[in-house]
């Protein structure tokens, strides 16, 4: 195991501890101690910006299942090391803020702490695995964190439902992104993403190829909240603010993102890629902030809004893959601007997000409410947190001199670009992107004006607060300023990053672009003279002004949509009349008769089996290796049938019980005759004990009455157990003749003693050849036992609890 | 309710012990012989069984103070660890190993590490079987 892996693991291993240093370590705040993790993690890994920004990568494998081609593959290269720094980074300024925003005297740091911690190592799981079967691990392991983390309140309803919606939409996903992982195996033979990106070549003209597309976008899109699967993220904003700059903003929703990025090169280059990455982002861009702009919940703004920059992402990764099609050099290095764009408003976006979201968090925190109705007028308040506000917000809306701005101008270019290629019936539909992606940003403008002018300016209103608002601690206000210190300096040394992150990103997600030894060129600056992005910007400034102070007159359109259209709705009719279908069919079967499982058990059994034997006409009826038959086993057959027979029409159930006791020990002793002493034991001892609990349950039983039902029932019986009887006669029948393999009893014969010194072969198998079934058996069997155990002590309990109350 | 089971007392007190010896033996004769962990376990359970329908609960408590569900842990353990401890020579899970050694009393005998394992089976069938049979026992609703 190299350091690489130990940077994965190391949030688990840390996380193991955490709840003793909560129980042991009181005075003080559990964060200190997890704040120790990403800061180590975030500078080991700065270390590597040399190596790929030399566009070299490292990597280094640990086997785990090598029989089935999955290893644990660590593997660092530009896009990988972006990612896994904004985990870092921003966890550790998250853990520094989540110090101060959670009490250590009122909440549950423990759990916390955990899930955060488990959620990094997920995170970073995914963006450092090479193996697609690993990363699916870590990614569903981010669902749950994040589950976990939404739920961290649990005792508000509402978390709970966004907990659950989340869990249900991003799960969904990842089962379809599971499915997609298997068509690219079974496409390629392998797991392992650089070994499926250097064939591609073969496999884009597989016909699993389209379906595993849209499989993993399926699960890319729940991830990254695209249209209409977006849902869930606003209902994720109930958890802990920390969690959802970090989570909900910074990180985990990007892992959508990530993805797409990370299968560029497999897909890259098809018109069904190109349209559904560029066209679900568009539309998610559009809808995400123009339902931000109607929102009246500070986080909900921040989250419709993350909604939408997600999307803008998306897209620029749709029209950056068609650069694909033209190849590399200095004239058409325009095709590479919207990828370019996407890396940078990546970066940008964490930033900024970030430090809102901890604006919001401190906010909330020292006014005991987020509803812009009552916020206003805490500019003089909290001067500190209205400048992190001012700096967050305008880069947010692309205004100079913020890195948000020259990310959104990029994105212009992006789009205009995009709409003049000639491929993938660009040059008709291809207007829609600028059209779509101007209106986008104007609503982007309002909500970012809304956030901070209805929170900071206008009227103060102390009677509709719950606390006495005043400036945050100081610890508090140390991570979001040093995120809006990074959207000023970003702004202003926009290349600060142009080749030591932004350009080995850009080679991992085109590198069929690039000859050995190229570069892409990168070079971000504020001015590019006077051109059609310049002017869209100022449109968006101009028409954003006019429609944020007219913001009353229009907002009425908000409720003319109707209700029923409204995803959530389906959401929750969907979720609703899902419970009642299941209820309908649970109860139609589970009818609470023994005898009713059984006989569909058995029905079952005869379709199956005799159905099986029937369609593959696998009837043989020889005689050759037959066995003489003795006249102890006619006997013996006799007493058999005589007793089985007999057991429907026993008087009383001690009789039954003896009759079926019969049968047991009657096949035991056919053990015997066979020469298998070990069945036959086990048989006899079997059947002893489990004479013993029917008579430990008789006390329970009820009297046995003679069963006065319809004759019809007692048909459908008679017909059940007659199909069990000739199905089961026929397969040992054809069992007989249908020798295909050479017994495998002479090998272990042969092996037992030698290999495992041993000359009982059955127990020589059962504890060593197929040692690892029986540990499974027996943890069954613990599990069963515990199961009676608690059915029966733990009812017990809670009868009594119920009487003494 | 009982008035007569002198008779089934005494046997038992005689028979419990022949059938626990019986049963000590089978799990360690199943390396060679009929036997082992699974049968060793159900027939000492039988034992213990036989002991319970002679005596009543609250006295057996007091002659076999153990908690069965304790027993499966440790039988599960003991199982799993035997697993574990492969990886201290650099063997894949679950390997076993044998060797002949000459014992003080036995001579030269023959230790195996899948006896290890096969104790583990024991005692979480024998923990399974009380559990289950005890609880239902107890359970006097």
């Amino acid at each position: 195991m190299a350091w690489l892996q130990l940077v994965i693991l190391s949030p688990f291993i840390l996380a193991i501890f955490i709840p003793f240093l909560y129980k042991y370590v009181r005075q003080i705040h559990t964060g200190w101690f997890v704040l120790i993790l990403p800061v180590l993690l975030f500078s080991y890994l700065i270390q590597f910006l040399p190596v790929v920004s030399n566009g070299e990568t490292v990597q280094h494998t640990v086997e785990w299942i090598p029989s089935l081609n999955i290893n644990f593959t660590a593997y660092v290269d530009g896009l990988g090391l972006l990612f896994a720094l904004l985990i870092t980074g921003i966890g550790s300024l998250v853990v520094l803020y989540s110090i101060y925003y959670l009490s250590k005297e009122k909440e549950a740091l423990n759990s916390f702490y955990v899930y955060l911690l488990m959620f990094m190592g997920a995170m970073l799981g995914v963006v450092l695995s090479d193996n697609l079967i690993v990363l699916y691990v870590f990614w569903e392991l981010t669902s749950l964190a994040s589950f976990l983390l939404i739920a961290y309140w649990y005792q508000r309803e509402k978390s709970r439902y966004g907990a659950q919606k989340s869990m249900l939409i991003t799960v969904f996903g990842g089962f379809a992104m599971f499915a997609g992982i298997i068509l690219l195996y079974l496409m390629t033979g392998t797991y392992s993403i650089r070994e499926i990106i250097a064939q591609v070549g073969t496999i884009s003209t597989h016909e699993l190829f389209l379906p595993a597309m849209l499989l993993i976008l399926l699960g890319a899109f729940t991830k990254s909240a695209q249209f209409p699967f977006h849902i869930w993220l606003p209902d994720a904003m109930e958890a802990p603010t920390p969690v959802s700059a970090y989570l909900h903003s910074a990180t985990m929703v990007k892992a959508g993102i990530y993805l797409v990025a990370r299968l560029s090169p497999i897909f890259a280059g098809q018109a069904e890629w190109f349209w559904l990455v560029a066209g679900f982002g568009i539309v998610t861009l559009f809808w995400g902030s123009f339902s931000a702009v109607k929102q009246t919940d500070l986080k909900s703004i921040l989250a419709f809004s993350t909604v939408s920059q997600l999307g803008l992402i998306m897209c620029l990764l749709g029209l950056g893959s068609a650069a694909v099609h033209f190849g590399y050099s200095k004239e058409n290095a325009i095709y590479t601007t919207a990828t370019l764009a996407a890396i940078f408003h990546l970066i940008n976006h964490a930033t900024f997000k970030g430090a809102l979201f901890m604006v919001v968090g401190i906010v909330d925190h020292e006014t005991g409410t987020r509803d812009i109705r009552k916020l206003g007028g805490l500019m003089s308040l909290m001067p500190i947190t209205f400048t992190l506000a001012i700096i967050g917000t305008f880069s947010m809306a692309g205004l100079p001199p913020f890195n948000g701005f020259l990310s959104k101008e990029l994105f212009f270019t992006g789009v205009l670009n995009a709409s003049q290629l000639d491929i993938f019936n660009m040059q008709t539909w291809g207007m829609i992107f600028p059209v779509l992606a101007w209106a986008a940003s104007v609503f982007t403008f309002i909500y970012s004006m809304v956030l901070v002018f209805k929170t900071f300016t206008g009227k103060y209103q102390p009677e509709k607060l719950d606390k006495k608002p005043h400036e945050a601690p100081i610890g508090m206000l140390i991570p979001p300023i040093i995120l809006a210190s990074l959207v000023v300096i970003f702004g202003i040394f926009p290349n600060l990053l142009s080749y030591t992150l932004i350009e080995p990103a850009m080679a991992s997600i085109l590198p069929s672009l690039l000859a050995p030894e190229q570069q892409f060129y990168v070079n971000i600056y504020h001015w590019h003279g006077w051109t059609t992005e310049l002017f869209m910007t100022m449109g968006v400034i101009a028409v954003g002004t006019i429609l944020y102070f007219t913001l009353t007159r229009w907002s009425g359109i908000y409720n003319k949509f109707p209700k029923r259209l409204a995803l959530n709705h389906f959401y929750d009719h969907g979720l609703i009349s899902m419970e009642r279908v299941a209820n309908k069919i649970t109860r139609f079967h589970m009818t609470g008769f023994m005898r009713d499982y059984l006989v569909y058990i058995f029905a079952f059994l005869i379709v199956l089996l005799g159905g099986g034997l029937f369609t593959l006409n696998a009837f043989s009826f020889g005689q050759g290796q037959v066995a003489p038959i003795g006249v102890y086993e006619v006997i013996l057959a006799l007493v058999m049938v005589c007793a089985a027979v007999a057991v429907p029409f026993a008087e009383s159930r001690l009789t039954a019980i003896l009759l079926v006791g019969v049968v047991g020990f009657s096949v035991a002793l056919f053990f015997v005759i066979f020469r298998a002493p070990d069945l036959a034991l086990t048989q006899l001892i079997v059947e002893t004990v489990s004479t013993a609990l029917f008579l430990l349950c008789f006390y329970h039983l009820p009297k046995l009455r003679k069963e006065i039902s319809r004759v019809p029932f007692k048909a459908t019986n008679f017909l059940i157990s007659l199909g069990v009887g000739v199905v089961m006669m026929l397969i040992a029948f054809s069992a007989i003749d249908n020798r295909l393999f050479v017994p495998i009893s002479e090998y272990f014969l042969e092996a037992s003693y030698k290999e495992a010194g041993g000359r009982n072969v059955v127990n020589v198998i059962l504890v060593d050849f197929r040692g690892f079934d029986t540990m499974l058996e027996i943890l069954v069997l613990g599990i069963a036992a515990l199961a009676v155990f608690s059915m029966i002590k733990l009812r017990l309990a809670r009868r009594e609890d119920f009487e003494n109350q | 309710m009982r008035t007569n089971d002198v008779i089934l007392q005494t046997v038992t007190k005689t028979v419990s012990f022949i059938i626990l010896l019986f049963s000590v033996y089978l799990f360690f004769a199943g390396h060679h012989n009929p036997g082992g962990g699974f049968i060793g376990g159900l027939m000492t359970a039988g034992a213990i069984v036989l002991l319970y329908i002679a005596y009543d609960i609250e006295t057996m408590k007091k002659v076999i103070p153990l908690d069965y569900k304790k027993m499966i842990a440790l039988g599960l353990l003991i199982a799993v660890s035997t697993g574990i401890g492969s990886f201290l020579f650099h063997v894949p899970f679950l390997s076993h190993s044998f060797g002949y050694f000459y014992l003080p009393v036995l001579g030269k005998t023959e230790l195996a590490t899948a006896v290890l394992f096969d104790l583990g089976v024991y005692l979480t069938v024998v923990g399974v079987t009380m559990t289950i049979i005890l609880s239902i026992g107890e359970d006097d609703e």
